[in-house]
């Protein structure tokens, strides 16, 4: 397949960036869309020019670090799936294919289509985590667990932290995301205790991160990668709202 | 104290609870402006009638401020809400697709809005600024005639093209506005969930088609 790129190149994130093109003659159909990436890197490197940079890591769909705008979609045109699981045969031959990086202010771009996501690494260290003491490892069925809950819990906990959600999002809110950890969390006995002090905190350091608000437009379901349902925001504003209404400080 | 204030979804909490608020208003003023299609004499008298009615109650007045205040609040929301997506949306994607993953009316909000805001402020000017401040002939009960005022406006074809537009707007603002207000809220059971957006929409286009055929078929009707 020839396929012909578009990609955003940008120095870091003071100078301004613009789509650069690039052909690559020698695309497998079955190769990953990061694969792609690299055989236009490679040709780069031999020419001597900068290669394009771009995040990722397990390049098997549950790592969360790839993630660009395909075309104007967040992880491409297949829904709910990552940059390194699309493939090119979701292409034809002689495409041209728009690349750029997830954009919002609270991901400022680091180089090209790589992009710093610490602001939702924050969110979590503000209370994405149970801090009561557990003490030793208990023996497995001491504490029951429903199948349903255990299956429920790990709906929301299947989250990978890409950020599609705020890059899908006309506010650049990061709402599913921040749902999504809540809501695994309270769904079990141990993260249940203190999930009033971990909406207000998680909520407030996604107000402090310059995140937008949920219009509930539910572009961000549709472009995860998981799947994560839309739910989990209004389960966010169930506990928050709960939280602030009921629980004594 | 201030984040509470100034956080999205104490925002957002606020926005539902007025928009809802007006949402249930808009029943009750579409049931009493259903009036204006009774038989011509009858409707005059008895439109008068009701006007007067409300505008002589206590209760009423008071109810109209909260009115007033859910509309300036969500309105001021809004705009806040507005002003804050800007800042968190920082550089423009320069190939955009990301429409494709959700309703037009959704992402719209803030356009159906600014249409409804817009017409509230002729209407309020027409009839309510008219009613209470201006000068207008009397019924034979001696009730002022807004019976009249309204059919005459409504001679012109613009005027009911003006409402019509209006009302679709309307429309569409509530065909998301109702579920995503309950999702605010904290509405997250999905049986529930899917419920309260299939009888969103019923009201929606319930509302909307009740308005509608107001100024229509007092145009045919004249
Ligand atoms: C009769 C008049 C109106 C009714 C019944 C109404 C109703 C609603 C409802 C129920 C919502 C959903 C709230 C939520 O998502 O939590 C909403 C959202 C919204 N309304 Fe209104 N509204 C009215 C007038 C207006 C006006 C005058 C404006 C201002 C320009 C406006 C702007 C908006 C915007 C921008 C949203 C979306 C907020 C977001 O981004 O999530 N509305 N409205
Ligand atoms: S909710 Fe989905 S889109 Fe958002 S960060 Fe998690 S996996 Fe990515
Ligand atoms: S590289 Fe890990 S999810 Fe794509």
């Amino acid at each position: 397949m020839k396929i012909y790129l578009k990609i955003w190149r940008q120095k870091d994130n003071h100078s301004k960036g613009c789509f650069k093109d690039y052909t690559v003659d020698d695309v497998n159909k079955d190769m990953s869309f990061l694969e792609m990436l690299d055989t236009l890197n490679l040709k780069l490197v031999k020419q001597g020019e900068r290669p394009v940079e771009f995040d990722h890591d397990c390049r098997e769909g549950i790592c969360g670090q790839c993630g660009v705008m395909i075309n104007g979609i967040a992880h491409g045109p297949l829904k709910n799936t990552t940059t390194c699981q699309l493939h090119m045969r979701s292409f034809k031959d002689g495409d041209t294919i728009y690349v750029e990086p997830f954009k919002a202010a609270a991901f400022p771009i680091v180089r090209d289509l790589k992009i710093n996501r610490s602001a939702l690494d924050r969110i979590i260290t503000s209370g994405g985590f149970v801090a009561v003491d557990t003490g030793q490892a208990p023996e497995a069925n001491s504490i029951p667990i429903t199948y349903q809950e255990a299956e429920s819990a790990f709906d929301s906990a299947a989250c990978i932290g890409c950020g599609a959600c705020v890059a899908s999002c006309k506010n650049s809110s990061a709402a599913l995301f921040t749902g999504a950890k809540i809501t695994h969390l309270e769904l079990l006995p141990q993260g249940q205790k203190e999930t009033h002090v971990r909406v207000t905190e998680m909520v407030e350091q996604m107000e402090k991160e310059g995140f937008g608000h949920c219009s509930n437009t539910e572009a961000c379901q549709v472009e995860c990668p998981e799947n994560i349902s839309v739910l989990n925001i209004a389960r966010m504003n169930y506990e928050y709202n709960k939280s602030k209404l009921l629980v004594k400080k | 104290m201030m984040i509470y204030f100034k956080n999205a979804l104490t925002r957002k909490n606020l926005m539902a609870l007025t928009g809802l608020f007006l949402s249930f208003f808009l029943i009750i003023h579409l049931l009493g402006n259903l009036q204006l299609l009774l038989p011509e004499k009858e409707a005059q008298l008895q439109y008068n009638l009701y006007s007067h009615f409300l505008s002589g109650n206590i209760v009423i007045k008071l109810v109209s401020y909260v009115l007033y205040a859910c509309i300036l609040l969500h309105t001021l929301d809004a705009i806040y809400l507005g002003i804050k997506s800007k800042k968190a949306n920082g550089p423009k994607l320069s190939r955009d697709r990301r429409s494709r993953a959700s309703t037009w009316q959704s992402r719209n909000m803030m356009f159906l809005g600014i249409i409804i805001f817009l017409f509230l402020v002729i209407h309020f000017k027409d009839f309510w600024y008219h009613y209470k401040f201006g000068e207008l002939p009397h019924d034979e009960n001696g009730n002022k005639d807004l019976y009249t005022l309204v059919v005459n406006a409504f001679d012109s074809i613009w005027y009911v093209i003006l409402y019509s537009v209006s009302f679709l707007a309307l429309g569409f603002h509530l065909l998301h506005g109702v579920a995503s207000a309950h999702r605010s809220l904290g509405v997250y059971h999905p049986f529930y969930s899917k419920l309260i957006r299939i009888l969103g929409y019923l009201f929606s286009i319930l509302i909307t088609l009740g308005y509608l055929i107001i100024p229509i078929i007092i145009y045919i009707k004249h």
